[in-house]
C-alpha cells in the first residue's frame, strides 16, 4: 500500500518539476533582458529541480538516500539565490542596460534620480566605459 | 501495485521529454545569448536540467549514487557562476564592450 502512495506521489512531483523546468527554459528565452531572465532561471528552474529531488526522495526506500536528496534540496536553496543575485549585481555594475519598457530602477544612483524628471523614472545614463 | 509502477515509469518517460525541451530551448539562449551575462545564467539553468535528469534517471533505475554527482554538480555550477560573476565586472573594468559585434569581437556568433 505504501509502495503505491509513493509511486504515485513520486510520478505527480516528477512532472510538476520538469515542468517548472520547462517554464524557467521558457521564460529564459522569451524574457526581453539579463535581469527579468534571472527571474525565470533562479525562481522556476531552482523549484524544479528541487521538487524533482524530492520525487527521488519520496520513492526511495534507504535512509542514506533520502538524507542526501534533502541535503541536496537545501543546498540548491541555499546557493540559487546567492549566485542569481551575485550575477545580477555583477552585470548591473558592469552597466549592462535594464530593458527599455522597464519602469523602474531602484538602484539608479541618488544624484541622478534627483535631476530626472519623476515622469521617466527609468531614465538611467549609459555607464558602458568608452 | 502494477498500475502505480506503470505510472511512475509512464510520468518518468513525460518528465525526460520535458527535460530534454527544456535543455534544447536553454542551448538555444546559450548559443543566441547576445551578451555574456544572458549565456552564464543559460548554464546556471543547464546546470539545473542536468540534476532533474539525475533524478529522474535515479529515479527510473534505482541507481542512487548519481545522487552525490548531482550535488557536486550543484557546487560546481555555484561556483562557476560565482566566478563568472567576478569576471563580467573585471571585463567591464577593463574596458571590453558589452554587447559583442561593437568594435572588438568581430561579429556576434
Amino acid at each position: 500500500m505504501i509502495d503505491v502512495i509513493q509511486n504515485y506521489l513520486a510520478g505527480v512531483l516528477i512532472i510538476i518539476g520538469a515542468g517548472f523546468a520547462l517554464v524557467a527554459a521558457v521564460g529564459l528565452i522569451r524574457l526581453p533582458d539579463i535581469y527579468s531572465r534571472s527571474h525565470a532561471a533562479s525562481k522556476a528552474g531552482t523549484l524544479g529541480s528541487c521538487v524533482m529531488l524530492l520525487a527521488l526522495a519520496v520513492v526511495a526506500n534507504d535512509h542514506a538516500i533520502v538524507t542526501r536528496a534533502l541535503a541536496g534540496v537545501l543546498f540548491f536553496l541555499l546557493t540559487a539565490p546567492i549566485s542569481a543575485h551575485l550575477l545580477a549585481k555583477a552585470a548591473y555594475a558592469a552597466g549592462y542596460q535594464l530593458w527599455e519598457k522597464s519602469v523602474l530602477d531602484q538602484m539608479e544612483p541618488a544624484s541622478e534620480e534627483k535631476k530626472t524628471d519623476t515622469k521617466k523614472p527609468a531614465k538611467r545614463k549609459s555607464r558602458s566605459k568608452s | 501495485m502494477i498500475a502505480s509502477e506503470t505510472f511512475l515509469s509512464f510520468t518518468i518517460l513525460v518528465a525526460l521529454a520535458l527535460l530534454s525541451l527544456s535543455f534544447l530551448v536553454t542551448v538555444c539562449r546559450v548559443v543566441i545569448g547576445p551578451t555574456l551575462p544572458d549565456r552564464i545564467l543559460a548554464l546556471d539553468m543547464l546546470v539545473v536540467v542536468a540534476l532533474g535528469f539525475i533524478a529522474a534517471i535515479g529515479i527510473k533505475t534505482g541507481y542512487a549514487l548519481y545522487l552525490d554527482i548531482a550535488i557536486a554538480l550543484g557546487l560546481v555550477g555555484f561556483l562557476a557562476t560565482v566566478a563568472f560573476a567576478r569576471f563580467v565586472i573585471s571585463r567591464a573594468a577593463d574596458g571590453e564592450p558589452l554587447v559583442p559585434g561593437n568594435e572588438m569581437e568581430g561579429g556576434s556568433d
